[in-house]
């Protein structure tokens, strides 16, 4: 009932568990991270929910999982491998997904946003194209792939790397949180110290200004998108080694997750997208241990209308460009 | 009056391609009151004849009545509360169907599960508490800017949904079930087999929330929803007091929302979490998007559209979401503003920069300047012919 479970929240499993609700909740943060980067950077640019970017996520599960099956790597005791080999594979399961990723945003961008932008429409009618988008995207998936869930051969060994305070951490747990602070770190790099990044910024602060200064609009949109790509690319690799399975609408609930987790952390904020995606990762955790799992999105979304309540624009607050109001 | 004629002149200079549409609107003001009103009875029958008829082409697999209650009826109720949102006020709102839900289930709750009231004493308690849900929901959100309301209507859309999946007392997974139909009113009587008196309320229902709608449009209330939509910051410094209006505007549709789903609820008599899906506020969103939001006949149509055309293409099987969602970007790349929009958006994206200035002057404005000037000079009926757009 409601009320008991509400009134009476289980603090004893929060305690007990705490650090492995932790490290869970890290995961799958940063999985939600990864995904928020898309919606951040382009919702930076050009100030629109890139709704299709969950479908961005899902293609890029896709293309790790076709990896896997040209490389001859079927689900089984067999897929397990080690040292170089583990690497070798990894590695082309990440450059395939993100090129999965990255070609499908670029596309999209081509054909779903870019005529809108040209003829000025509104954000709602972009939103609109975006959500036609996502879901011909996923009926297209839906249509070659089936509707049920497709395994991912389990690569590696999933042992134990170290106990921390009872809590167990698994060695796919490290990789995760690790391969995606590595990547936020490489994009915030990117997007802070070279001269495509620079761009990325000027037309995130103000794109008159920037078209005036010969920064080319239509190109930086693309390499936003394109980026964007990347990191839901990755993330989707990650998604698919961690949980290993996947199918045509498993972008759908991420996506709303990641959404909320751009959001959470200022959108528009690089940084903000990886505080809020840990963030919304912890507290969906440490939530569903209090009040039950099936109470877990609820206090997702309760939370963030509650931080947007004391902080209107989030966490960290928008800039992409830098302060811009 | 010769300012006002140049005036005119801009206005609709600026519009080339709406010729059609302000021809049709000329033609119409000109015509003398008896003949709109009988245009206008005649196209109320149409619609009350449209259940029997069987039109070639048009008809579904599925009974036509039926699917005209459910769900076309259903969605332009539910479009046209929308609208006020989305349309009128400028407030994306993502999470709408959370308002359907909340009509649904406080008619299953009143008539099924925890009562037994009849259908339409409940109604009145499933509009409110829809109303009421919105207040709830809008007065901590709606200081929030655009997008951030999005996603927050959005969460809220699923909390309603997983509240009533979790919670015993609502039926849980399984819902609620046994909703008995409305009682008879006249010679209306409701049952399974026959569609035609649900889509009789309906096409009331629809009537009466457009007259209201309009008569919303057309006051301070609606010039002041304008007003939010086109600049918050400015409207709020010209002294409207926008909180208060977007509160209004997203109670109001909220109620026109609950009252959709209180008669889905009826039609359906059983009801379950999953009719109230995330999907659901996506397509009422693309009906208002998709037709011409802020513009009530190209609300109808889209709406009209958003739910027919599933239903005309069952036979395409797997593939029907496909091409829906292709045709969606389609028609957003080629026609953005919709397929019917109101002259003001219409005027705003024929050009950005004339926008902002046709925004403040339109031809609706030209209008109600001439009336008030003529006021002054002739008598009242000989006006009559130019009080509509």
């Amino acid at each position: 009932m409601l009320a008991t479970s509400f009134v009476h929240p289980d603090w004893g499993l929060l305690h007990d568990q705490f650090w492995a609700l932790t490290v869970g909740g890290l995961t799958a943060g940063s999985i939600y991270a990864l995904v928020a980067l898309g919606y951040t950077m382009v919702y930076g640019v050009l100030r629109l929910i890139n709704f299709a970017n969950s479908e961005i996520f899902m293609i890029g599960t896709f293309g790790a999982l076709f990896a896997t099956k040209w490389l001859g790597i079927a689900p089984g005791a067999d897929a397990i491998h080690t040292g170089f080999y583990l690497v070798l594979i990894m590695g082309v399961c990440l450059i395939v997904a993100m090129a999965f990723s990255g070609t499908a945003a670029v596309a999209l961008e081509r054909v779903a946003y870019r005529p809108l932008r040209k003829r000025g429409a509104t954000r709602l009618a972009a939103l609109i194209s975006a959500i036609g988008a996502s879901l011909a995207i996923q009926e297209f998936v839906a249509f070659r792939r089936g509707r049920n869930f497709e395994a991912f051969p389990r690569v590696a060994n999933r042992d134990v790397l170290f106990t921390f305070f009872g809590a167990e951490i698994r060695t796919d747990q490290v990789f995760v949180i690790v391969g995606a602070l590595v990547m936020m770190v490489l994009l915030d790099q990117f997007v802070n110290r070279t001269r495509l990044g620079r761009g990325i910024r000027a037309v995130a602060q103000d794109s008159e200004t920037a078209t005036l200064m010969g920064v080319n609009i239509d190109r930086v949109v693309m390499l936003t998108f394109l980026l964007g790509g990347i990191m839901a690319g990755s993330a989707g690799l990650l998604f698919v080694f961690f949980f290993e399975v996947t199918k045509y609408n498993i972008g759908f609930i991420i996506g709303i997750k990641a959404f909320t987790a751009a959001v959470l952390g200022g959108i528009g904020n690089l940084r903000g997208a990886l505080l809020g995606g840990l963030v919304l990762g912890l507290i969906e955790n440490y939530g569903s241990a209090l009040w039950g799992t099936q109470w877990k999105d609820p206090i997702a979304f309760l939370v963030l209308v509650l931080v947007l309540m004391v902080r209107p624009t989030g966490l960290l607050g928008e800039a992409l460009g830098k302060a811009r109001a | 009056m010769n300012t006002l004629a140049d005036l005119r002149g801009k206005v609709s200079g600026k519009i080339p391609q709406y010729n059609v549409r302000d021809a049709g609107a000329r033609w119409w003001a000109g015509l003398p009151r008896w003949a709109r009103v009988v245009l206008i009875a005649a196209v109320i029958g149409f619609f009350f004849v449209l259940p029997s008829l069987t039109i070639p082409l048009i008809d579904t697999p599925t009974p036509w009545a039926s699917v005209l209650f459910s769900p076309i009826a259903l969605y332009v109720l539910a479009a046209l509360g929308l609208n006020i949102v989305v349309g009128y006020a400028g407030l994306l709102d993502l999470g709408y169907v959370a308002f359907y839900a909340i009509g649904a289930y406080t008619i299953a709750v009143l008539t099924s599960a925890h009562g037994s009231l009849s259908f339409w004493v409940a109604l009145p308690f499933a509009v409110a508490a829809a109303m009421f849900a919105g207040l709830l929901l809008g007065t901590p959100t709606l200081r929030l800017r655009g997008d951030y309301l999005a996603i927050v209507t959005l969460g809220f859309g699923e909390i309603i949904r997983i509240t009533a999946n979790n919670i015993e007392w609502l039926g849980g997974p399984r819902g609620i079930t046994n909703i008995p139909r409305p009682s008879d009113i006249g010679p209306l009587h409701f049952e399974g087999l026959n569609a035609k008196p649900y889509y009789y309320v309906g096409l009331t229902f629809i009537m009466l929330v457009i007259l209201m709608v309009r008569a919303f449009e057309r006051s301070r209330v609606g010039r002041a929803w304008t007003a939010i939509r086109e600049d918050e910051d400015a409207a709020e410094l010209m002294g409207v007091p926008t909180f208060k209006f977007k509160l209004w505007a997203f109670a109001m549709g909220a109620g026109i929302g609950g009252l959709s789903g209180a008669l889905f609820a009826s039609y359906q008599t059983v009801i379950t979490p999953n009719n109230f899906t995330l999907q659901f506020s996506i397509l009422f969103l693309a009906a208002v998007v998709l037709g011409g939001a802020g513009n009530i006949p190209g609300v109808i149509l889209g709406a009209v559209l958003v739910a027919y055309l599933p239903e005309r293409f069952r036979g395409l099987g797997g593939q029907r979401v496909f091409w829906y969602g292709v045709a969606l970007v389609a028609m957003m790349v080629f026609r953005p503003q919709g397929i019917w929009p109101s002259r003001r958006r219409a005027a705003e994206l024929a050009d950005p920069e004339a926008g902002e200035v046709l925004a403040a002057v339109t031809e609706a404005d030209v209008e109600r300047i001439e009336e008030e000037l003529e006021d002054v000079s002739l008598p009242a009926h000989e006006l009559e012919g130019h009080h509509d757009g």
